[in-house]
């Protein structure tokens, strides 16, 4: 799967403009990557958990989707396309259908990380042949800033914030990547939006491909709820890799791969101080907290080197 | 040649589901509902018939996943009871409002709590209000035949509305009785091919579905609906009454039970209607005009039908197998009351609640009811409305 | 029969909206026209453009269209005017200015 990157940006958009997601958001420019690496010709259907995606991309009568498209509930966007997905089985099997399709679902953090782990647990496990992909924004963003167990420790949300008793979300994020992996499934991989897009787009085709259930975790900003300007997308995206916040791997049929280690991992600060979320962590005498919190990454980052070292 | 056998009634409808051989059923287990998917997941693993079964995690992800199926352009089923189906209750008014022609086969049982696995019929009538078309049975026979005419219902073009086939937890879902089975040919014949117009999956056109939608849609898109539920009414006749020429046994809205000349009358749901129809039978031999509107149709609610089916009576007891807590009564009443006065049917009627977490009601009970019914009538002495049946105390 | 959305609009009477707000139809977004939001705007030089499409894929709006391998200028019924396709352009061929 060589890519070619301007041969796949000469291909047709499948996800349309005149959606209503706000200027600069890293949800739509996740949800292109991943519909870019549907091959021609195939069709396909996309699934959606009520989210700020769903509610942004189709408003009824505007679907922002060249393919077919189905949001159910908040909660079940993994169920809900295992139906579609054997129905299509079913379908194929009886003469009534002789296209190929593809299936893909996204999700925010709340729907994937929260309220719609047991769904996607129940359909990683049954391994239905079709795409999970977590757009991770960190929070609740749709209905404004609630922290999410994808929240990163001392972030300033509308749930978690910040004031003279509280430095913010108190507990650690959750490692969703990890706990999909151990469901055993075919292909997991962790991703975000970088340079010439060539690494969401090798994995996202990985998982499209490749039979049963396959997830990816992409991390994608939000400049309300992070507080940046919505221009620096593509620089918080960088160093959230460089820092090691937010690594690149993958695990391929049980086999842990890294993708990408910086020459020189770049301190967290370099990756927080440009969102007003962990601004508080700038003040004086809160140093022990950016302490802390590199601790954590510096933790997550050997351990995930170990995995991968293993293979 | 109809088959004669002897069957639960989730033995019944499971058999009508393979005779049916829908494309997609996703299932969770709960009592009493279980050896539904338990059977179909047998017939799968014989070959005897060819739909997929998705063993789902939760009935939250059986009623997602039965959706996504029915979307994509799959004839789909699930089966559950109680808070299985209270699980499940966001689903249930995306899949009427998303106007998806899908089956809920629901074995009825009490709601927690306390958690108690006997009958009533609390969990649909809770779901009273999701926009499913729901239709009761009395017996294993009913099941079996609701069933078949379930898809014909659910899938015609002026409804489009997913259905619930219901029978009582352990009364009828575990009894086995007799009953009368269709060969498979005209099963099939009966409910032909599902060919819906547009489908996740159809090649030719793709298709959204699940908008959100501002204000200025919302109360016009619940008029539409409306309208399909009102729609049903004819659609359930047409089939009730073809139904009948294939088997020999129509249906309509409900049965009138010795109801034509009564002077005092049950309205009723389910199995209990066949106690009754003993305690009535006995009466009858006494000289009491006693009968019974056995509701088959609750959803639609065959309004006029009823109030016009009571209106000769003296006085009706309007049974509920189900609190709704309002302090007066249960859903039932409440809907047959209106209904009453909706129609200037100027029958005086009582509300009454039995059987709640499998409580026996017995003939003598039933009897007992009826004889106060009378004696309130011709001697005017008070009735006890809203009284709890066989309850202690 | 493709849904033509033309024809459902907030002043539709119930019977012309579709059976549960079903759309047949793809792309029907392309109609409601995001660009009004604009408060800066992108100008694309294109004597500066290498045609390298770096900023093609940053575009949350899909409104930097490409044809031939070749990107054209902005699609500015939909562009909302984030800035990010300035940010990444290596050969300032994209510079934002105030207003729409």
């Amino acid at each position: 799967m060589s890519y070619n990157f301007k041969e796949e940006m000469n291909k047709p958009e499948r996800l349309a403009p005149g959606h209503r997601m706000c200027a600069g958001c890293g949800g739509t420019i996740a949800v292109r990557a991943v519909l870019r690496a549907l091959h021609e010709g195939d069709k396909a259907v996309i699934g959606n958990a009520t989210g700020c995606l769903e509610v942004s991309t189709f408003m009824y009568p505007f679907t922002a989707y060249e393919d077919s498209y189905i949001h159910n509930a908040f909660e079940n966007a993994g169920a809900t396309m295992g139906g579609v997905e054997t129905a299509y089985h079913v379908l194929r099997k009886k003469g009534k259908l002789n296209e190929t399709y593809k299936f893909i679902t996204f999700g925010g953090d709340g729907g994937t990380y929260d309220i719609g782990l047991q769904s996607l647990s129940g359909a990683m496990e049954r391994n239905h042949d079709f795409v999970y992909v977590c757009y991770d924004n960190g929070a609740y963003m749709n209905t404004g800033i609630q922290r999410s167990s994808a929240t990163p420790m001392y972030a300033d949300t509308t749930t978690t914030p910040v004031g003279s008793e509280s430095n913010g979300k108190m507990q650690n994020r959750k490692d969703l990547a990890s706990i999909i992996a151990a469901h055993d499934v075919p292909y997991v991989g962790q991703s975000t939006l970088l340079g010439n897009f060539k690494d969401i787009h090798t994995k996202a085709e990985k998982a499209i491909y490749t039979e049963g259930a396959c997830f990816l975790n992409i991390m994608a900003p939000c400049p309300r709820g992070w507080r940046y300007p919505t221009q620096d997308i593509m620089k918080i995206c960088k160093l959230g890799v460089e820092t090691c916040y937010w690594p690149l791997f993958e695990v391929d049929h049980g086999k842990w791969i890294l993708n990408y280690e910086p020459k020189k991992k770049l301190p967290i600060e370099d990756f927080l101080r440009p969102q007003g979320r962990f601004k508080h962590l700038f003040k004086k005498g809160n140093e022990d907290l950016l302490v802390q919190f590199q601790q954590e990454v510096d933790r997550r980052w050997e351990e995930l080197q170990f995995r991968c070292s293993r293979y | 040649m109809a088959v004669r056998e002897r069957l639960s009634g989730n033995e019944a409808i499971s058999y009508a589901i393979k005779q049916v051989n829908p494309d997609v059923m996703p299932a969770f287990p709960i009592t009493p509902s279980t050896e539904i998917p338990q059977y179909v997941a047998n017939y799968i693993a014989n070959g005897e018939m060819d739909t997929e079964f998705i063993p789902v995690e939760s009935e939250h992800s059986s009623m997602s996943a039965t959706i996504g199926a029915s979307a994509a352009g799959a004839r789909a089923l699930t089966a559950t009871s109680s808070c299985g189906m209270a699980l499940m209750w966001e689903e249930l008014y995306v899949a009427a409002s998303n106007r998806l022609p899908l089956a809920l086969c629901l074995v009825n049982r009490a709601l927690s709590g306390p958690i108690n696995i006997n009958c009533d019929h609390s969990d649909s009538m809770g779901a009273r209000d999701t926009g499913f078309i729901q239709i009761y049975a009395e017996n294993n026979q009913e099941v079996y035949d609701n069933f078949v005419q379930a898809y014909r219902i659910s899938e015609h073009k002026d409804v489009r509305l997913p259905i619930m086939i219901c029978q009582d937890g352990f009364i009828t879902s575990h009894a086995v009785e007799n009953i009368e089975l269709l060969e498979d040919e005209k099963v099939k014949g009966f409910v032909g091919e599902y060919e819906p117009e547009n489908y996740l999956l159809n090649p030719e056109q793709p298709m959204a579905l699940g908008p959100y939608a501002v204000s200025n849609y919302y109360m016009e898109t619940k008029m539409a609906q409306n309208t399909a539920m009102k729609n049903a009414k004819q659609v359930i006749l047409d089939v009730g009454k073809e139904y009948g020429e294939l088997s020999g046994r129509s249906y309509g809205f409900f049965e009138a039970y010795r109801l034509e000349d009564a002077d005092y009358a049950f309205v009723i749901i389910g199995s209990a209607a066949g106690t009754t129809k003993d305690a009535v039978d006995q009466l009858r031999e006494e000289g009491v005009k006693a009968g019974i509107l056995k509701l088959r149709v609750f959803r639609p609610f065959p309004d006029e039908e009823i109030a016009g089916a009571l209106k000769n009576c003296k006085v009706v007891a309007i049974m509920d197998r189900s609190e709704s807590f309002r302090g007066k009564g249960g859903p039932l009443g409440a809907e047959v009351k209106a209904a009453l006065y909706d129609h200037a049917a100027n029958v005086r009627a009582f509300n009454l609640i039995y059987g709640l977490g499998g409580r026996d009601f017995t003939v003598e009970e039933a009897k007992q009811i009826y004889r106060d019914l009378e004696a309130y009538d011709r001697d005017g002495k008070a009735f006890e409305e809203y009284r709890y049946v066989g309850l202690r105390g | 029969m493709a849904t033509d959305i033309t024809k459902i609009t907030e002043k539709s009477n119930w019977q012309d909206l579709t059976v549960g707000n079903q759309i047949y139809a793809s792309g029907t977004s392309r109609m409601f026209k995001t660009g009004e939001w604009r408060t800066q705007s992108p100008v694309f030089h294109s004597e500066k453009c290498k045609q390298c499409l770096l900023c093609v894929p940053v575009c949350p709006d899909s409104s930097i269209p490409v044809k031939d391998c070749k990107r054209q200028d902005f699609d500015y019924d939909h562009c909302k005017g984030c800035g990010i396709c300035a940010e990444v352009c290596p050969f300032e061929a994209i510079s934002m200015k105030e207003g729409q």
